[in-house]
């Protein structure tokens, strides 16, 4: 038996990671193996969100880890896409959560706010004592967030907005809530701290997927903002697609962590599960789905690695993280959903991860742009033609 | 105070262990490495009394190859202060890596050294006790509670049956049991800390120590497979398969 099963590196790319970047994982993992992964099947079943873990992830320097300055740690790309690995190997609720306060609220102020509001909110977020949400989606605008019905009229020297925003994560959890709304010069930013007249929320109940994570409805009648309160330099829908794209290019890597939770868990079943006398992962199907499972991890791995080295030389597009996300999420999809086909009746139950990890991953396939979004933002890219715009 | 804390590099106890077809060693493609454990249980001890002071120097030192500054590193991002690598290009065995420590720790005089009471992977239960012989100071091995009070350290001895409360002056060698802590993550601000810390190479034949080896590793097995069970019809065949076959009664 190869030892890189345990820790699935098939192609030996920790060669190709830094002292610190291996450093970080092993930090991250060991983390996360003890202080969450015991208790979050728990969480999933209880719909709740282990508020315990922030100040945790926060005294470990997850938050902003790849922002300067600002009580951020500063970590290189590839080092944060390992943090969102480990993070979504236990689940993806947890990346998410680390996702949205870090590549969508505190990305948002970092990169179009004010030198006042970096200096107010980003080193008390990357403390967790503030937590933040992000925004954009409307009941009535996913896909398709330039169609937002939020708007921000001006009154003074401050603003008066109106409007709602639906599937937020960490919505009703949140000190402050970056929000979009569009203004008589189009969209922009606002940060609406919790508690300010007329601002409420409510949370989604029902959600078969993604239950360990807070999801809510943002409500605005009349809220009074400062001038304070917009982020300057955000002008434009490309404002929030920034955010997006932070947050996108985490989740390529979040989802290898998902997938090779599922692998790992296939691969010690079928080789313990005994039928018609002979172990599962002994018969030629079950095999070629385990390889079929570790030639697309490898091949995620490959993905995420070159994009960070490109993200951190600054030459990523856009449109490289939407090849990056629409692969490796559909990869830890299907992967998911054939580890819970071999794990039979033991596939549906919460004492294995993998059914989780696979309701948890329809969600990851929806959001930050659906599959099929990228499918047309990369089809736009190489014929030059937008099938959607 | 000055405390030094050795640090030894060990696969990590996670991965699979391979032994070489030949016996020499095991094989370590693929082996991720680790600090021992019972030295990170060292390391956070140190951090603890050097916290608890408010002041003093954390030094890490390990014996071993280039690739040994990883774990040195990792020991630095948890918060050590700086670190010595003794660059050995082959391996050495026990009483040459405590010579080398010994010579160094007679230069660099710190109050405690405090160590693994044993590496995970050969299990030798030595270096501790021979820095003891080597530097005429105390020891205390098997520690479970450290407790210092001016010039004189207190421990708790996990022996066999019990406990026992050893105090000596210090300087002085600890060694460190399971249960002595719970050792801190390196955090990310510490990882990025530890870049910038000092980490010192010193070749070790330059340190005049006798590094001949005195012991020889002949041949390495790996433990037998498990046999499956057996199942047996009644407790007399069960009596008389463990009298005939197995021979235990
Ligand atoms: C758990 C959860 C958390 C979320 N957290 C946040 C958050 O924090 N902040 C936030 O702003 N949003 C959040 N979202 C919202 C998420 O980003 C949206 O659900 C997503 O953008 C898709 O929008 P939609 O659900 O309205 O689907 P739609 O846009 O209605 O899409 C439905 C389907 O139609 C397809 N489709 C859409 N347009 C086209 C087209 N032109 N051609 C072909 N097919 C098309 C899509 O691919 C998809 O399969 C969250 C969602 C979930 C489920």
């Amino acid at each position: 038996m190869a030892d890189f099963i345990s820790d699935l590196d098939f192609y030996q790319l920790d060669e190709l990671l830094s002292p610190e970047d291996r450093m970080t994982r092993a930090a991250v993992r060991q983390f996360v193996q003890r202080e969450v992964t015991p208790h979050v099947e728990k969480h999933f079943a209880d719909s709740t969100f282990p508020l315990e873990l922030i100040p945790r992830l926060a005294e470990f320097g997850v938050f902003g880890a790849n922002l300067k300055g600002y009580g951020c740690a500063g970590m290189n790309n590839v080092a944060y896409g390992l943090i969102m690995q480990e993070l979504e190997a236990a689940d993806s609720g947890l990346r998410s959560f680390a996702s949205v306060q870090s590549a969508l609220a505190m990305y948002a102020i970092y990169a179009w706010g004010s030198e006042e509001q970096k200096n107010r909110y980003l080193p008390l977020m990357a403390q967790g004592k503030l937590i933040g949400c992000f925004g954009l989606t409307e009941p009535d605008h996913g896909s398709d967030p330039g169609g937002m019905e939020t708007r921000a009229r001006k009154d003074g020297h401050g603003w008066i907005l109106n409007g709602m925003k639906r599937w937020i994560t960490n919505g009703s959890i949140a000190d402050l809530a970056v929000v979009w709304a569009k203004i008589d010069q189009g969209i922009t930013g606002f940060i609406v701290e919790k508690g300010a007249p007329g601002f409420s929320t409510r949370d989604i109940h029902g959600k078969f997927s993604m239950r360990a994570s807070i999801t809510s409805e943002l409500f605005f009648d009349d809220v009074r903002l400062d001038a304070g309160a917009q982020l300057p330099a955000a002008r434009g829908l490309k404002a929030p697609l920034a955010c997006l794209t932070q947050a996108r290019y985490g989740i390529a890597w979040g989802a290898i962590g998902a997938a090779r939770t599922c692998y790992q868990c296939a691969l010690d079943y079928t080789r313990a599960r005994k039928q018609f006398s002979r172990p599962l992962a002994g018969y030629q199907l079950v095999q070629n789905k385990l390889v079929n499972m570790l030639t697309e991890i490898t091949k995620a791995q490959l993905i995420c690695l070159r994009l960070g080295q490109m993200k951190d030389a600054g030459t990523m597009r856009p449109e490289h993280v939407s090849l990056a996300k629409r692969n490796n999420v559909q990869m830890a999809l299907d992967i998911a959903r054939t580890a819970r086909d071999m794990l039979g009746a033991n596939g549906i139950v919460n004492e294995y991860p993998v059914i989780r990890h696979m309701l948890n991953l329809e969600t990851v396939n929806t959001y930050e742009g659906a599959y099929d979004v990228h499918t047309l933002i990369l089809g736009r890219d190489i014929t030059g033609i937008g099938a959607f715009d | 105070m000055k405390i030094l804390v050795p640090v030894k590099r060990v696969p990590d106890p996670a991965t699979t262990i391979r032994v070489l077809p030949d016996g020499s060693g095991i094989a370590t493609d693929n082996v991720k490495w680790v600090i021992n454990p019972f030295d990170e249980i060292a390391i956070e001890e140190a951090l603890r009394i050097k916290e608890k002071q408010g002041s003093g120097e954390v030094v890490l030192i390990s014996v071993g190859q280039t690739a040994w500054q990883e774990q040195l590193r990792t020991g630095l991002a948890m918060g050590a202060d700086r670190a010595i690598l003794v660059k050995a290009d082959t391996p050495l065995d026990t009483l040459a890596i405590a010579r080398a420590i010994a010579k160094v720790a007679s230069d660099e005089k710190p109050e405690l050294i405090i160590i693994g009471k044993q590496a995970i992977d050969d299990d030798s239960n030595q270096i501790g006790q021979m820095l003891a012989e080597m530097l005429g100071w105390p020891q205390a091995t098997f520690a479970s509670k450290v407790e210092l009070a001016g010039e004189k350290c207190t421990v708790v001895r996990e022996v066999d049956g019990g406990l026992e409360t050893v105090a000596f002056p210090m300087p002085a060698v600890i060694t460190t049991d399971l249960r002595l802590n719970e050792p801190r993550y390196a955090s990310l601000p510490g990882i990025m800390k530890a870049r910038k810390k000092p980490l010192n190479e010193i070749a070790v034949d330059s340190l005049g120590v006798d590094l001949a080896p005195k012991l020889k590793i002949k041949t390495l097995n790996a433990p037998e497979k498990r046999q499956a069970g057996r199942k047996v019809a009644s407790v007399e065949e069960l009596v008389q398969v463990l009298h005939t076959e197995a021979k235990v009664i």
